[in-house]
């Protein structure tokens, strides 16, 4: 399936790298504060699951992983518009999408 | 690994290049700060009123439909090289799918989500 | 990879989903021509869809005891007792849930066809959960059923609290969604496969990577621990069922959390019998102080809607007692039942109760803090009486399916105690915190009974939709807590060949 290359870098590297992403997305989602940059955090999240996925399906050489993918891309696109179709909402009444504004209950 | 060293040369001098005229332009260059200098470079013509005007929200839902059909597409790319080997439910499959896409368009279409105002 | 052929796909098998969402489909464009103002004819309709499920899933269930556990689609889902018991649920609450906001979106101004069209969208999600057998499947319907529920909840537009409650379920949910996609990715990296059978397989053989494949699997109880609300991911749900329109949050509170739950169980029941050591201690944690912290923190609130939230925290909880019995491979079936149980009586008696709250919520969704039950018995006294059937229910008193669904529960726990005694100390957790329950609970009680209320209250009319929805509650609380060894009967023979 794959050609012959001169150097591939072993699977781990991949795995490592997703894994440093996944983590920098989780701090995104828990550092920022304004809702479309959170947002963007987890779409990092999900791409290096998608990351993982691709890497392990090219070591087990299964198409299994790659097809996931598509679902994880798909699903996300889904997401992105509901996600932005709420934060163009609450822009507009609110004329901000700071997350600590979002406070009018209690607790 | 040679070719990775050849690589890491490369990063390096990447980094170096672009460093020296920054440094010695901090360490030789003559400082007279004024008023006009400090100020953020612009060029062309002096903006007119608020620079943060609202786009129209058409243009959201515009963007959110298109990005909707854009990855979906991902799905048909697939079906349509591996379509000479389908069974025939694969094709129906195929089809069934296109439908509800064609489905998701005759919504936004009837409630108006394609009409720019 | 095999091309599936027809045999492969066995659509007939999943017939009630294939039909329901083919329906929810049609139901979307066919909206687009019903005016405005005949948005009831809508709910009808989808009512209708779902009835169809419902009688297509009758002859399914019908037959099941003759052909057993079927595969579809290439066994990336499987059709058992546990998944068509729960497809049931899933259906019934669809339906009281519809039943519920035809009396309440016209009130509150915001009756849009979207709105039971997407009700049904969540109700096909569930079920695909109930059904699935592949970690993607499962992953597929989870978003299928969160999507909507995001919209659901920012339902009321221009209303703050509505839409700040869309905006926080949104952002928590895409970020449990998140876990629950690396914690795939890591299991598949670690084993090959994402089949949940595939994946028992591998693990009790030589794993490629068990430690990925067990962070993988702890990623997934978070991202699941998300959907059904439990410690220490439950932040979101008090400010989303507080905010959301009431007739969403009481469907959300039972179908969300119930699909969270049939894919917890199944997946780790099905998948991870090898490290059931492993997640049956972190289980039993969260069970413990899910249940210290939803009941604890129910007692103070002063918004019904709000203490319903923290109440089902709790709940969530009590079926995760369930679920950490059923590390025990000879106790797993008997634990599923116990939580397949529990999860109907708890879809029953919290969608009544909720029920209530909108039964007195003023058109503009005020009026439904705990004071404002005062006098009820008096002014309304079927929806009191109504209220005292579903708050018993919930407590765990008798006479009531919440009691049966907690027998149920803590007696199974017990049955694991003699292997190993954190089950003795979860279940004596789960009955010390069914007695504190009883605080909040029998508070709605007090203030129904004991205190006057304002004379000069008025309380929205009760139209046919909604008294149904009432009646068909309070009524199958009362049966499932008066015939309960029956359908428990019915719950475990459809496990028997399932799981």
């Amino acid at each position: 399936m794959l050609q012959e290359t001169t150097f591939l870098a072993p699977t781990s590297w991949y795995v490592i790298l997703s894994a440093t992403l996944f983590i920098m997305g989780m701090a995104g989602v828990l550092i920022r504060r304004n809702a479309i940059l959170i947002f963007m955090s987890v779409e990092l999240m999900l791409n290096s699951a998608n990351l993982a996925f691709v890497a392990f399906a090219r070591s087990f050489m299964d198409i299994t992983g790659q097809v996931f993918v598509f679902f994880v891309i798909t699903v996300a696109a889904a997401e992105v518009a509901v996600g932005l179709a709420l934060i163009v909402a609450i822009f507009r009444t609110k004329q901000s999408i700071d997350i600590d504004e979002l406070n009018t209950m209690e607790g | 690994m040679s070719e990775w060293t050849f690589i890491a040369l490369l990063l390096v001098t990447a980094f170096i290049f672009p460093a020296i005229p920054i440094v010695a332009g901090t360490l030789l260059g003559p400082r007279k700060p004024n008023e006009m200098k400090n100020s953020t470079y612009e060029c062309g013509v002096e903006t007119v009123g608020d620079t943060w005007v609202q786009f129209k929200v058409q243009y959201y839902i515009f963007a959110l439909v298109f990005l909707v059909f854009d990855i979906e597409l991902i799905f048909l790319y697939p079906w349509a090289v591996a379509y000479n080997q389908l069974p025939l439910f694969g094709i129906v499959a195929g089809v069934v799918f296109i439908i509800t896409l064609a489905e998701a368009l005759v919504y936004a279409w009837r409630k108006g989500a394609l009409e720019w105002l | 990879m095999d091309i599936p052929t027809l045999e492969s796909l066995n659509l007939l098998a999943v017939l009630p989903a294939i039909i329901l969402a083919a329906y929810t489909g049609l139901l979307l464009v066919v909206d687009l021509f019903i005016p405005n103002e005949n948005k009831q004819r809508t709910a009808l309709l989808a009512i209708l869809g779902l009835g169809a499920t419902g009688v297509a899933l009758g002859v399914q269930i019908n037959q099941y005891s003759a052909i057993g556990d079927q595969m579809a689609f290439g066994g990336l889902v499987i059709v058992d007792g546990y998944a068509l018991f729960l497809q049931g649920i899933f259906l019934l609450s669809a339906i009281l849930g519809i039943l519920m906001a035809m009396n309440y979106l016209p009130r509150r101004g915001i009756e849009r066809g979207e709105y039971y069209s997407l009700i049904l969208f969540t109700t096909v999600g569930s079920m695909f959960m109930a059904l699935a057998n592949d970690l993607m499947v499962v992953f597929v319907a989870l978003e299928l059923l969160s999507i909507p529920l995001y919209v659901l909840s920012a339902f009321i537009r221009d209303d703050p609290g509505s839409e700040e409650a869309g905006m926080k379920y949104f952002l928590l949910g895409a970020f449990s969604s998140a876990f629950f996609v690396y914690g795939v990715a890591l299991i598949y990296g670690g084993t090959g496969t994402t089949s949940l059978d595939g994946v028992a397989a591998v693990l009790a053989g030589e794993a490629l990577n068990l430690p990925l494949a067990l962070v993988g699997m702890g990623l997934l109880l978070v991202g699941l621990g998300f959907k059904v609300a439990a410690f220490p991911f439950h932040m979101w749900t008090p400010d989303v069922y507080q905010g959301a329109p009431t007739a969403a949050t009481g469907f959300m509170s039972v179908g969300a959390k119930v699909a969270g739950f049939a894919a917890l169980i199944r997946v780790l029941v099905t998948a991870f019998p090898g490290a059931a050591q492993a997640w049956g201690l972190l289980v039993i944690a969260i069970a413990i102080l899910t249940m210290i912290l939803g009941n604890v923190t129910a007692i103070s609130q002063s918004n019904a809607k709000r203490m319903l939230a923290y109440s089902s925290i709790a709940h969530a909880g009590y079926i995760l007692v369930a679920l950490s019995a059923a590390q025990f491979p000879e106790l797993a079936q008997e634990a599923s039942s116990a939580a397949l149980f529990y999860m109907l009586t708890y879809t029953i008696t919290n969608l009544g109760a909720f029920a209530v709250v909108m039964a007195i919520e003023k058109d503009d969704g005020s009026g439904v803090e705990i004071e404002d039950f005062a006098g009820l018995a008096k002014s309304r006294p079927a929806v009191a009486l109504m209220m005292l059937i579903f708050m018993l229910s919930l407590t765990g008193l008798p006479v009531s399916a919440g009691m049966v669904g907690k027998f149920f529960v803590f007696g199974v726990a017990i049955n694991a105690a003699s292997q190993s005694v954190w089950l003795a100390i979860v279940a004596i957790v789960g009955v010390l915190t069914s007695v504190v329950s009883a605080f909040y609970y029998m508070r709605i009680v007090y203030m129904m009974y004991m205190r006057d209320g304002d004379e000069e209250a008025e309380y929205p009319a009760i139209k046919p939709a909604l008294g149904t929805a009432l009646a068909v509650t309070g009524i199958g609380t009362l049966v499932l807590g008066f015939l309960p060894t029956l359908l428990f009967d019915a719950a475990q023979r459809a496990l028997i060949a399932g799981l």
